[in-house]
């Protein structure tokens, strides 16, 4: 704290708290918008876990970090599901978003702002209409239901365990698809970002260096596009693993994810310590995994 | 936090430290005190009361179901309009109770800390009832305002849930039966809960509802429990039931009103449904099928309740007043297709629409109504337990 020493000039002083407030000004709304919507929150969810009542008697802060392991021990098989519906629907985004992408960045010409828009443009409808539209799409006596049923691709789906009664609709294979198409452009605009700047010519060089297709994707396309593929299956594992709208909508009594068994206990059994410790294990699993992840990717590619 | 693993006190770990002191003193002061936590559950508390500012403040403000109410030519209410004619009174007519326990999660915070909810009055379901009545979330209606009350069909005069109807006047009443689409099931007649829950034809194209004393009162009754005074072995029982189906694949899903879409289209081939809804989805596809069990059905009701600290009471209790006319109540029923609570609805209604008064599931015979059974109160802890073991059910 540079005005706390005496012994420098008036001038400096002032300079110096001039320089430490500019910064301060600028950053005052976020900062603001962090304290009031995520700090605040964090805390008060942190107490909730933590205590025990009912709404009659109101909760009071016990300590009880045995909600934890109840969260745990009960709804155990929610979390793995989520996060594996999660991991599924972002490699799923990646396989599809990933050739989206390069063709957007490079082989549209003049359609390039054209298919961006179409990219985004799902989300100038409802999230909710979105995903009601999958009803309509798989219902049994829909064309793509017939379509999988002549070509034996319901068979096939049965086999892995993805559906079930030769149909479709409430099924994992109808949870992940709405995952995998609610998500997708999360994937394909950072995705598009990366790849957009990356230098033609240095595919080129690869090809005078004798690379051959698959070499050239490997070695230079894939690791140059690495930002934008960390940063897209964070925005698509991230939200995808807490979602719970597709699940609800989707799915059956077995595929229920975490989203829905917190949405239950908090608004249907008003445990809300119970609910609380939930959303609390699935914020700190998601960043022990994101930061495994990241730490493995290496921050350098977030950028 | 290690505090002499590598003999130093770190930097770092020092301001973990404090940060975690920190944490701690800031999780202390969210406790929440419950308003009166020595009373016993069961007590009733007494709602807190605002000023009425009926007399200079023509308004009501009025939360419904959506589609819970008569709509005219180009979205016009005509009974809300009619009443804002006759009375001078504006009603601000919102859709925005989708869900009992989604409404309750909203207005709680506001209710508990004793405040206005900028709500004069709401529809809510019969437990609903129950508990706001014994949160102390309710006012009792000054019936000296509500003289056509003495239209109330006697037969719902005075529920278990609040006797005498003092803080409630019912706005309609539901019944839940079984809904098939013969398509899905091959022609076959649905009339059972067995049916639903173990027929191998059915497996997977079965939904049930996330209303509990519906889903799991129809299965007692079938099982033979008097669901006015079951025990709570008896509702395990059921619930044991109900998770045997569900583990076997049989049971799809656990729905609200949106059971309907699928019900039509045949991707569920059938399900618990309430008779208003059906009313209307046959209406569009006459051949789904629908029945009342022959063992009995459960009867539920959505009722007129005014919250605490209502601004506008005598406004509400007017808006009731109008609503119990059967006139009027003859016109909403005639257009949402439910079971109206007010007498001479049928007179009225044999005149201008005589076809509709001979649909059953509208205006139900003595035979039908002996058969209906209402889900017993509840006290709190057992409404609690109950709630956790259905829930387990529908989201585990």
């Amino acid at each position: 704290m540079a005005f706390a020493v005496p012994s420098r000039g008036a001038r400096r002083t002032a300079k110096a708290r001039r320089g430490f407030a500019t910064p301060l000004i600028l950053l005052a709304p976020a900062l603001l918008w962090l304290i009031v919507f995520f700090i605040v929150p964090t805390i008060s969810l942190a107490s909730q876990s933590l205590q025990t009542g009912d709404i009659d008697n109101g909760y009071v802060l016990t300590w009880h970090f045995q909600n934890y392991a109840d969260a745990l021990s009960r709804y155990w098989s929610q979390f793995a599901r989520s996060f594996g519906y999660a991991a599924i629907a972002t490699i799923g985004t990646l396989i599809l978003g990933y050739p989206l992408a390069w063709f957007i960045a490079h082989r549209s010409g003049r359609f390039k702002t054209m298919l961006l828009v179409l990219v985004v443009a799902p989300f100038f409808t409802n999230f909710l209409i979105r995903t009601l539209a999958w009803l309509i799409i798989l219902t049994d006596s829909g064309p793509v239901t017939a379509f999988f049923r002549a070509t034996g691709l319901t068979n096939l789906l049965q086999a892995v365990g993805l559906t079930d009664n030769n149909s479709l609709l409430f099924s994992h294979f109808a949870v992940i698809s709405g995952l995998i198409y609610n998500f997708l452009p999360f994937m394909v605009l950072p995705l598009y970002s990366s790849i957009e700047r990356l230098d033609l010519r240095l595919v080129d060089a690869a090809g005078d260096l004798y690379a051959n297709g698959w070499n050239k994707f490997w070695k230079v396309i894939w690791p140059l596009s690495l930002p934008g593929v960390v940063s897209g299956t964070l925005l698509t594992f991230i939200p995808a693993s807490g979602d719970y709208i597709n699940s609800k909508l989707l799915g059956n009594t077995q595929t229920v994810m975490i989203g829905q068994v917190i949405d239950s206990q908090f608004l249907r059994v008003l445990n809300y310590p119970l609910a609380a410790a939930l959303s609390f294990i699935l914020m700190i699993s998601i960043i022990v995994l994101v930061g495994a992840y990241v730490r493995a990717a290496g921050t350098e590619e977030l950028v | 936090m290690s505090l002499t693993a590598g003999g130093g006190l770190s930097r770092r770990g020092l301001l973990a430290g404090a940060a975690g002191l920190g944490a701690a003193a800031a999780l202390s002061a969210c406790g929440v005190a419950g308003r009166n936590p020595s009373a016993s559950a069961s007590a009733t508390k007494t709602p807190s009361v605002a000023t009425d500012l009926s007399d200079t403040d023509k308004v009501v403000n009025w939360s419904n179901w959506p589609q819970y109410i008569d709509v005219g030519k180009g979205g016009k209410r005509p009974t809300l309009d009619a009443f804002t004619k006759s009375s001078g009174i504006t009603v601000n007519y919102n859709e925005d109770y989708n869900d009992n326990d989604e409404f309750f999660a909203k207005v709680r915070p506001l209710l508990e800390a004793g405040k206005d909810t900028g709500r004069d009055l709401w529809v809510s379901t019969d437990w609903m009832v129950a508990r706001m009545i014994r949160l102390g979330y309710l006012e009792p209606l000054d019936k000296s305002n509500i003289p056509n009350v003495t239209n109330l069909d006697p037969n719902l005069a005075n529920p278990e849930f609040d006797p005498g109807c003092t803080y409630s006047l019912p706005w309609q009443v539901t019944f839940a039966g079984i809904a098939y689409n013969p398509k899905a099931t091959g022609g076959k007649k649905v009339t059972t809960m067995d049916q639903l829950l173990h027929d191998p034809a059915l497996k997977g194209k079965v939904t049930l509802l996330t209303e509990m004393r519906d889903t799991v009162g129809q299965l007692m009754i079938e099982q033979g429990i008097d669901i006015t005074k079951f025990t709570a072995e008896q509702y395990t029982d059921a619930i044991a039931v109900l998770q045997a189906a569900k583990d076997a694949g049989q049971i799809k899903a656990f729905t609200g009103n949106d059971y309907t879409k699928p019900l039509a289209s045949g991707d569920t081939a059938a399900c618990l449904a309430w008779t208003g809804d059906v009313v209307q989805l046959k209406a569009d596809n006459p051949s789904l099928g629908y029945v009342l069990p022959e063992k009995g059905f459960s009867v539920g009701s959505d009722c007129l309740v005014i919250p605490a600290m209502a601004q506008h009471k005598k406004n509400a209790e007017k808006l009731i007043n109008y609503y119990y006319d059967p006139e009027v109540m003859a016109e909403v029923v005639a257009y949402i297709n439910y079971v109206g609570p007010v007498l001479g609805v049928k007179d009225v209604l044999a005149k201008s629409d005589p076809e509709l008064t001979k649909n059953e599931l509208i205006f139900p015979s003595q035979e039908t109504l002996a058969r209906g059974q209402i889900f017993r109160s509840l006290t709190a802890a057992e409404e609690t337990s109950f709630t956790e073991q259905f829930q387990t059910l529908v989201a585990g």
